[in-house]
């Protein structure tokens, strides 16, 4: 199991990932990464006043891939609980367009407790995946 | 005479060439989040407005006055000290908007006045926004980083913390009568100033990010003291405002959390650590949902206990970007 995960220049998302300490694959805007095994997928929500374009262009190129698509797992969004009803609305977006799960949204760079959430999570993760596919 | 003084070559601004990528997008968000106090049915609150006691009206009215004041700092210092130091020509256009909009803010609380209080009671709040003690020193600090001249670092650390921390003491208020189901339009359009904010102080953060990386690391550690000694400076501020303004209906304590809770914020726009543990950011639920309705609706996997994985089916896509 793994993580991939895009973020833009102001690096929220990046510092994230980095505070998780789990190996990762970062999304570039060039050439996305091909994902071969299950995956989880950290992104940033950038939507418009209206919520659209939520997901990050890279985001939608990458998961245009449909073998990548299909090792999806789950997403997690960042975001910022100001901008109301849209709050990691690219989670809910990727979860209905790839049937899969909105694991978690956390503000920004995300807080300590954030970071042991989500890593607890993901352990709880892949022992169910694990055990469902033994 | 002055002909000989070299000038330099006046340029007009090219959307072109854009040599970074994040004032485009800023602004292309920021000019479509444009709204108008006139927008928004402030007039059905009227009712609303009469429930409230004495005491809490004027609590209500001071916060506001509050709220003006700073933004009525950055429409006419903040954003156009800023612009003084812009590295880019769309940087500077940026600033435009958000002073613009800072004006629109600033106006729009005296739209909520005019629509619910009497003249006598307005101006008596615009008179103590001149003499209360911890308003005056929070604009003081903001207004000391902003003189001409400063560091452009220091001043982006300073709109950063107002944009992203000082409003909360001010916004919890909205928050709260919302979640009571009291002034909801009023909250509505608060929620508009709410998300403006957040690009904004996105935004001076992001830009303080990109002129701190091309200092030196002797020089990157004291802005970093800087900046969290002005955190703690304003926090302290910030403490007595807040107990001065809700002791009185017993929400002081609240109102920290959510003012702990926005600094960590604050501090993450400027690309750094949030400082307040998760002991001391619980806000109230009641206080996050008037904040994002609906966003806690779906129990995300890692946050519901006991909920367990389930495979969800996907839909047919419409948007063009989509391939799948
Ligand atoms: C133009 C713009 C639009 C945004 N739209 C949303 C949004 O609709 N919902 C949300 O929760 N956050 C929104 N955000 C906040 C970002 O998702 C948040 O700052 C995130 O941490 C950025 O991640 P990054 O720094 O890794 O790119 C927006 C930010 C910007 C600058
Ligand atoms: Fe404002
Ligand atoms: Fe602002």
């Amino acid at each position: 199991m793994r993580l991939a995960y895009y973020s833009s220049s102001s690096g929220n998302t990046a510092r994230f990932v980095a505070r998780l300490g789990l190996p990762a694959e970062r999304i570039l805007p060039g050439a996305p990464p091909r994902m071969t095994d299950p995956f989880v997928l950290i992104t940033p929500t950038y939507a418009d006043g209206e919520g659209r374009g939520a997901v990050p262009k890279p985001v939608i190129r990458f998961l245009n891939d449909a073998d990548t698509r299909g090792h999806l797992m789950g997403v997690i969004a960042g975001g910022n609980r100001n901008f109301g009803e849209a709050f990691g609305l690219a989670g809910d977006v990727i979860a209905a367009k790839c049937g899969v799960p909105c694991l978690y949204r956390f503000e920004l760079a995300g807080t300590a407790g954030d970071i042991t959430r989500v890593r607890q999570g993901l352990d709880r993760l892949w022992t169910q995946i694990r055990s469902t596919a033994a | 005479m002055k002909d000989f003084a070299p000038r330099p070559v006046a340029r007009a601004i090219n959307w072109n060439r854009v040599t970074d990528d994040k004032d485009l997008e800023v602004w292309n968000r920021l000019t479509a989040n444009f709204w108008l106090p006139e927008k928004v049915p402030l007039s059905n609150d009227v009712q609303s407005w009469a429930t409230l006691t004495d005491d809490e009206q004027q609590l209500t009215i001071r916060v506001f006055t509050g709220l003006t004041l700073l933004d009525t700092v950055q429409a006419s210092v903040g954003a156009p000290a800023l612009m003084a130091d812009a590295t880019t020509p769309h940087e500077e256009s940026v600033l435009a908007n958000i002073a613009f909009m800072e004006a629109v803010h600033a106006k729009s609380y005296s739209s909520i006045f005019s629509t619910l209080c009497a003249t006598e009671e307005i101006d008596a709040a615009f008179r103590w926004a001149e003499e209360d003690p911890h308003l005056q020193a929070k604009a003081a600090k903001i207004l000391d980083d902003y003189a001409p001249g400063s560091d452009p670092l220091k001043k982006k650390i300073a709109s950063t913390f107002l944009e992203s921390f000082l409003f909360y003491s001010g916004f919890y208020l909205p928050m709260y009568w919302s979640s009571r189901a009291k002034l909801t339009n009023t909250a509505d359009l608060i929620r508009l100033i709410i998300r403006d904010e957040a690009v904004h102080g996105y935004y001076i953060g992001y830009k303080f990010q990109r002129g701190l990386e091309r200092e030196t690391e002797a020089r990157r550690a004291e802005i970093k003291d800087y900046a969290f000694s002005l955190l703690f400076e304003l926090y302290e501020i910030e403490e007595r405002y807040t107990a001065a303004l809700y002791d009185g209906v017993g929400l002081t304590e609240d109102v920290k959390r959510f003012l702990h809770y926005n600094a960590n914020k604050a501090l993450m726009n400027l690309g750094f650590e949030p400082l307040f543990p998760d002991s001391v950011t619980d806000v109230n639920p009641a206080i996050m949902s008037a904040l994002s309705p609906n966003a806690d609706e779906n129990h995300d996997f890692f946050s519901g206990s006991g909920s367990s994985y389930v495979i969800g089916k996907s839909v047919a896509t419409e948007d063009e970007d989509w391939d799948f």
